[in-house]
């Protein structure tokens, strides 16, 4: 009991530059977070020898053949074909944001605020939105198991991929200046503060101030443009775990369960907004395409 | 019938640079189930052969540790634009698949 | 350069110069997806006798044999990895991990112009020597290796 009072007291500490403004975490802190607080405390180097060797690989995998492509041809297909109750294609009902059909750039300018739905949608809501409003396709249905298990992949990652992918080698550009996204910002900026959970974590906690690492992976600061891209570059991506396609939909709701909170609604305007936050906060970078994750 | 494959090829100065991803699980035989504690039987591709032009080029043999979803890439001199290339695999299951592309 | 031999002609009494030529891949020659598969190599539970397996009994270090993989691998379940051969009249390459259950992990035949250079993607159990063998059309066997360490955790990027 003592000694997990200590590791709490050092746990605290490790974060604490993060949290700065807030007070010092309370809460008993898991076995994990003992490893990862250690390096924490002390400054750590801008790029270590392993990480620019997972970089390295990494991009040669892309180059030379990533799997993603593989869900990219899928959604292509599906993308373009007629389906759903409403025996109608994507291509000719669904405007995700540049015009009906448009996939070319459309990933890189969302989210954004479409009047047909009055709401902000990051692009796989707007996909999963298309289709139950365009192909009649059921909500319950589509979310019901929204994310890739085992060899099971959602239509709507393979689509998401497919419009992600036609948007490779262009900048993010989510559209700020509409009052609708700002405000939508605005709350993801909120939600990345909030604490609570059994550990009292918030999004911040670790990804909120520079420096911070746990095990051998890097936490990009998603405050600034430069962590925001290394959060949202390469999704949605290919994880070598599982060998399965995800989106960054599912991403957000990982780091929901990772602070050990309720997982967020499928498609909510929750997840929108931390997504605006983060992929705003990356405008003017350009995007890679979809990636491989670890 | 296996899922398609993805073949890209593309003249690389005197080679053509032969991209392939296949699309199959790739089980060891290794992995339990977590639900039901039985070990997964091993599915794998277990061979496959490149051909450009009609003429096989590459003749592969794998086993259990080629990962899922596999990539492969080959270089092949002689290719010029417009050849086609086969690929074809066959899994220890008897599933098998072929997919083409034109080098470009 | 034989790989399209048919697996009869194998069987035929051939002898010394003739036999050489005629078994001269690292896979049997065999028809096209009509292959043996090569069960005793792909099934041997260490390297050396995969490597015998294949017919790589004896081998040699060779500077002109390149295996490029990383130090270290972000994910054991995807290690790329390249095997290049400079040695002239080279007609296959093996690839194995040392420390799988099943160390052979691939063998490739090439033919009609192929370069003796592949690319491909491995799944390591562990931190282990990956080993490249090729083959020379004169039956001569060479190696070149390199340790790859294979880490654990992290979260999804």
């Amino acid at each position: 009991m003592r000694q997990a009072l200590v590791a709490a007291a050092a746990f605290a500490l490790a974060i604490s530059p993060a949290i700065a403004q807030d007070k010092p975490a309370a809460a008993a802190k898991p076995a994990a977070s003992k490893k990862a607080a250690k390096p924490s405390a002390a400054p750590v180097e801008e790029k270590d020898a392993a990480t620019l060797e997972f970089e390295k690989f990494r991009a040669k995998m892309i180059e030379e053949g990533n799997p993603a492509e593989l869900f990219e041809a899928q959604g292509e297909e599906m993308w373009k074909t007629k389906r759903g109750p409403n025996n109608v294609s994507l291509a000719e009902s669904c405007d995700l944001g540049l015009g009906v059909g448009v996939v070319k750039g459309a990933y890189v300018q969302m989210p954004r605020y479409f009047a047909d739905a009055g709401k902000v949608m990051d692009a796989e809501r707007r996909i999963v939105w298309c289709m139950v409003e365009k192909q009649g396709f059921k909500e319950a249905d589509l979310h019901a198991k929204p994310f890739a298990s085992g060899t099971y992949t959602p239509e709507q990652t393979s689509l998401v991929t497919y419009v992600a992918a036609n948007s490779k080698d262009m900048k993010f550009a989510v559209p700020m200046k509409d009052p609708h996204v700002k405000d939508v910002y605005e709350v993801g900026k909120e939600v990345v503060k909030h604490r609570a959970g059994p550990y009292d974590f918030s999004c911040n906690t670790c990804h909120g101030a520079d420096g911070k690492r746990i095990r051998m992976q890097q936490l990009p600061n998603i405050s600034t443009q430069k962590g925001a891209a290394m959060a949202v570059l390469g999704w949605p991506g290919y994880r070598m775990t599982g060998n399965v396609m995800l989106t960054h939909q599912w991403r957000m709701g990982d780091c929901f369960r990772q602070q050990r909170f309720p997982e967020p609604k499928y498609a909510s305007d929750t997840v929108t907004a931390l997504l605006t936050y983060m992929t705003a906060n990356a405008n003017g970078v350009t995007y890679t395409g979809p990636g491989i994750k670890r | 019938m296996g899922s398609p494959m993805k073949v890209r090829a593309q003249m690389k100065g005197d080679f053509a640079d032969i991209k392939i991803l296949m699309s199959h699980p790739m089980e060891t035989g290794q992995r339990k189930d977590p639900k039901t504690n039985q070990t997964i039987p091993a599915v794998f591709i277990q061979q496959f052969t490149v051909e450009v032009g009609g003429k096989v080029v590459v003749q592969s043999e794998t086993g259990t540790s080629i990962s899922t979803n596999p990539v492969f890439g080959f270089k092949v001199k002689g290719a010029k634009a417009g050849d086609k290339v086969v690929v074809k695999w066959q899994d220890n299951k008897g599933d098998s698949r072929t997919d083409e592309a034109t080098v470009a | 350069m034989n790989i399209l031999r048919r697996t009869v002609l194998k069987g035929a009494s051939a002898s010394g110069v003739l036999a050489a030529a005629l078994t001269a891949g690292l896979l049997k020659p065999t028809q096209v997806l009509a292959m043996e598969w090569n069960k005793a190599a792909f099934e041997a539970k260490d390297t050396p006798a995969a490597m015998k397996a294949v017919g790589a009994a004896s081998t040699a270090e060779s500077k002109d044999l390149k295996l490029n993989a990383p130090d270290i691998a972000e994910n054991g379940a995807v290690v790329p990895v390249d095997v290049t051969s400079n040695i002239p009249n080279t007609i296959s390459i093996a690839v194995f991990i040392d420390k799988n259950p099943y160390p052979l992990s691939a063998a490739f035949n090439f033919a009609n112009g192929a370069m003796a250079d592949v690319a491909l993607r491995l799944k390591m159990g562990q931190t282990s020597i990956v080993r490249a063998v090729a083959k020379t059309s004169d039956g001569k066997y060479f190696t070149a290796s390199k340790e790859v360490k294979v880490t654990a955790g992290g979260c999804g990027g």
